[in-house]
């Protein structure tokens, strides 16, 4: 089959427990621009079992079709049922272009799909569109960030992309859009060699500091651990949270859950300092819409100035010390 | 138990160039290390082999190059390295990637549990991991921060948001980690001089009777069409300067000022 026999606009409508993911939303708001340049139809795949409710959010959300498919071996998120089923769904209707939100599930997902329709599938994209050569193209961050890419899928279908959370603004729910619901049935097991064994909230989780209203973050340009001490001190002057860039996670100072960026938490602070992060687009993805940004960096052409609304070209070694002695000061 | 762990030797530095003709990554001059999470990986992988005793392959495809970084793992313990290596690899995507690995694996065989770090800092796809599962057919666990075997099942956790997740895959299986796992050992002195005595094997496509339509550019669907400098934001900065304890006195005024304190 020629590839301009595919035909359609996915979206893996992305579902736990009866709660559709956000992410999903935002993909049909940003498939609607697609659809004015291919004119193809938007349709939303729902796998699980006993969700035939969620069909008319995702229409009323924008899509022109949902496919809804129930099944006890969908009853709960596991890899290889769900590969084996959109599998299936993709090979019948064959679409020419298929989105995943880039949640932890859809990043589980999508690319064992990649290996069963044998086809590209684009990671984390920031940006989809066509471009002068009417070519469907997906934009990644690439090489650290200092740069951006234009992935292109040329001869395989469907094109497939995993899509970064909360870059494009999801369409108001609208109970007057019509659209089709479909349902079908697929050939599916249960996997007997993959448990839930419990999924409840995290009585470990360090701090949530997408919730922080003060974030100090750090960045490759910390000189050791004890200086992240006094960068705790500090933000605990600020009532907030320390927060770092990528290398102070990849080093093991600091868990997972306090990386800011693009592979890690979007944050949006009311203030946030910026302590010896250069600003690669890995990371100002996760705190660009913070509102107050504070940079301080010993290289003025750093590009986390071009957020900053206050810079100081300076040394966070001398600067937090101070801060800390100034905020001091004040309280007493 | 046998265990494959796949590892990446990636730059060392955010300030890499491209190859302005083909848009991939120029290698040359660029310090390379041992993919951070990887060594997670490496570290998971020994700590299983003091508990229940095997061996542990690493693995890694790469030009010859690469072979530092499987030298550095065998420094760290691992018993025998496979560097897969072949022009016919070059330009791989995650789909041409993911079905080289798997060749090894299939090469090696009898394996228990393959372990891959969550992503490589050089792509960012953390696509690799859950790809080669698929090809091997197995099941999968992305994203772990804690590990476990017992009975011949796989438990980990995963941390999601405010959530964590307990799932179990019966071995063999795919399992990708994160930084939390554990703190990775160094490669000692006395272990790098061993590590010269290990099995080191290199393949090339014929040795893993890999068909090169699936390798390297011919067997990767998705390809960089274009690179650009991503837009500058022009906030209006406002430059603090001066003696220190001006500067922070000045900024204190202004966050007071805007009600941020």
């Amino acid at each position: 089959m020629a590839k301009e026999d595919y035909k359609g606009i996915w979206v893996f409508a992305e579902q736990e427990h009866g709660v559709i993911e956000p992410t999903v939303f935002e993909l049909l708001g940003k498939a609607q621009d697609l659809q004015a340049h291919n004119k193809e139809e938007i349709v939303a795949v729902l796998m699980g079992n006993d969700v035939d409710a969620l069909a008319p959010e995702l229409i009323a959300r924008g899509a022109n079709k949902v496919i809804v498919v129930n099944d006890p071996a969908l009853a709960e998120y596991s890899a290889r049922p769900y590969q084996a089923a959109l599998t299936q769904l993709v090979e019948k209707y064959k679409p020419s272009i298929l989105l995943y939100g880039a949640t932890p599930l859809g990043r589980d997902l999508a690319p064992r799909l990649m290996i069963t329709l044998d086809t590209g599938l684009t990671a984390d994209a920031i940006d989809l569109g066509y471009d002068e050569d009417d070519v469907f193209y997906q934009t990644t961050p690439a090489y650290g960030g200092k740069i951006l890419a234009h992935i292109v899928i040329l001869e395989k279908r469907p094109q497939m992309a995993t899509v970064h959370c909360k870059m494009f603004a999801p369409l108001e729910a609208d109970p007057a859009r019509t659209g089709e619901i479909v349902k079908e049935t697929v050939q599916v097991e249960a996997d007997p060699d993959y448990q839930v064994v419990e999924f409840v909230p995290d009585e470990n989780v360090e701090v949530n500091i997408a919730a922080s209203d003060v974030i100090v973050a750090g960045g490759r340009g910390i000189k050791s651990e004890d200086d992240l001490k006094k960068l705790q001190e500090l933000a605990d002057l600020f009532g907030g949270q320390v927060g770092v860039s990528r290398p102070l996670v990849d080093n093991g100072w600091m868990p997972h859950s306090r990386q800011i960026g693009q592979s890690g938490v979007t944050v949006t602070p009311r203030l946030m300092l910026n302590l010896a992060v250069s600003g690669s687009v890995q990371y100002t993805l996760g705190m660009q819409k913070a509102g107050c940004i504070v940079a301080v960096n010993t290289s003025a052409d750093a590009p986390i100035f071009d957020f900053a609304h206050y810079g100081i070209v300076g040394d966070y070694k001398q600067f937090v010390p101070a801060l800390i002695e100034e905020l001091k000061n004040r309280k007493a | 138990m046998k265990i494959l762990v796949f590892v990446k030797q990636v730059p060392d530095t955010d300030d890499v160039a491209l190859d302005p003709k083909t848009g991939n990554l120029k290698r040359e001059g660029v310090q390379s290390m041992l993919n951070p999470n990887d060594a997670n990986a490496v570290e998971c992988a020994l700590q299983l082999k003091e508990k229940f005793g095997g061996t542990v392959c690493a693995i890694s495809m790469g030009p010859p190059q690469a072979s530092r970084t499987l030298k550095t793992v065998l420094g760290m313990g691992c018993d025998e390295a496979y560097l897969l290596s072949d022009r016919a690899f070059g330009g791989a995507d995650t789909l041409a990637t993911s079905y080289t690995l798997s060749k090894a694996a299939e090469k090696i065989g009898d394996y228990d549990l393959l372990l891959c770090g969550r992503l490589a800092t050089d792509g960012d796809t953390a696509q690799t991991g859950p790809a080669l599962a698929a090809w091997l057919g197995l099941p999968q666990i992305t994203l772990a921060s804690s590990l476990a075997v017992e009975d011949g099942w796989v438990i980990c956790d995963r941390k999601l948001g405010d959530m964590r997740q307990r799932v179990k895959a019966k071995l063999p299986a795919v399992v990708t980690v994160t930084g939390d796992l554990n703190k990775p050992r160094y490669a000692t002195a006395m272990g790098l001089m061993k590590a010269g005595k290990k099995p080191f094997f290199t393949w090339d496509a014929a040795a893993m009777e890999a068909d090169t339509s699936k390798t390297g550019m011919p067997g990767s669907p998705s390809s960089t069409k274009g690179v650009f400098e991503p837009e500058k934001r022009t906030t209006d900065t406002k430059y603090l300067s001066g003696e220190m304890v001006d500067i922070v006195k000045e900024l204190v005024d202004s966050l007071e000022a805007e009600h941020l304190l």
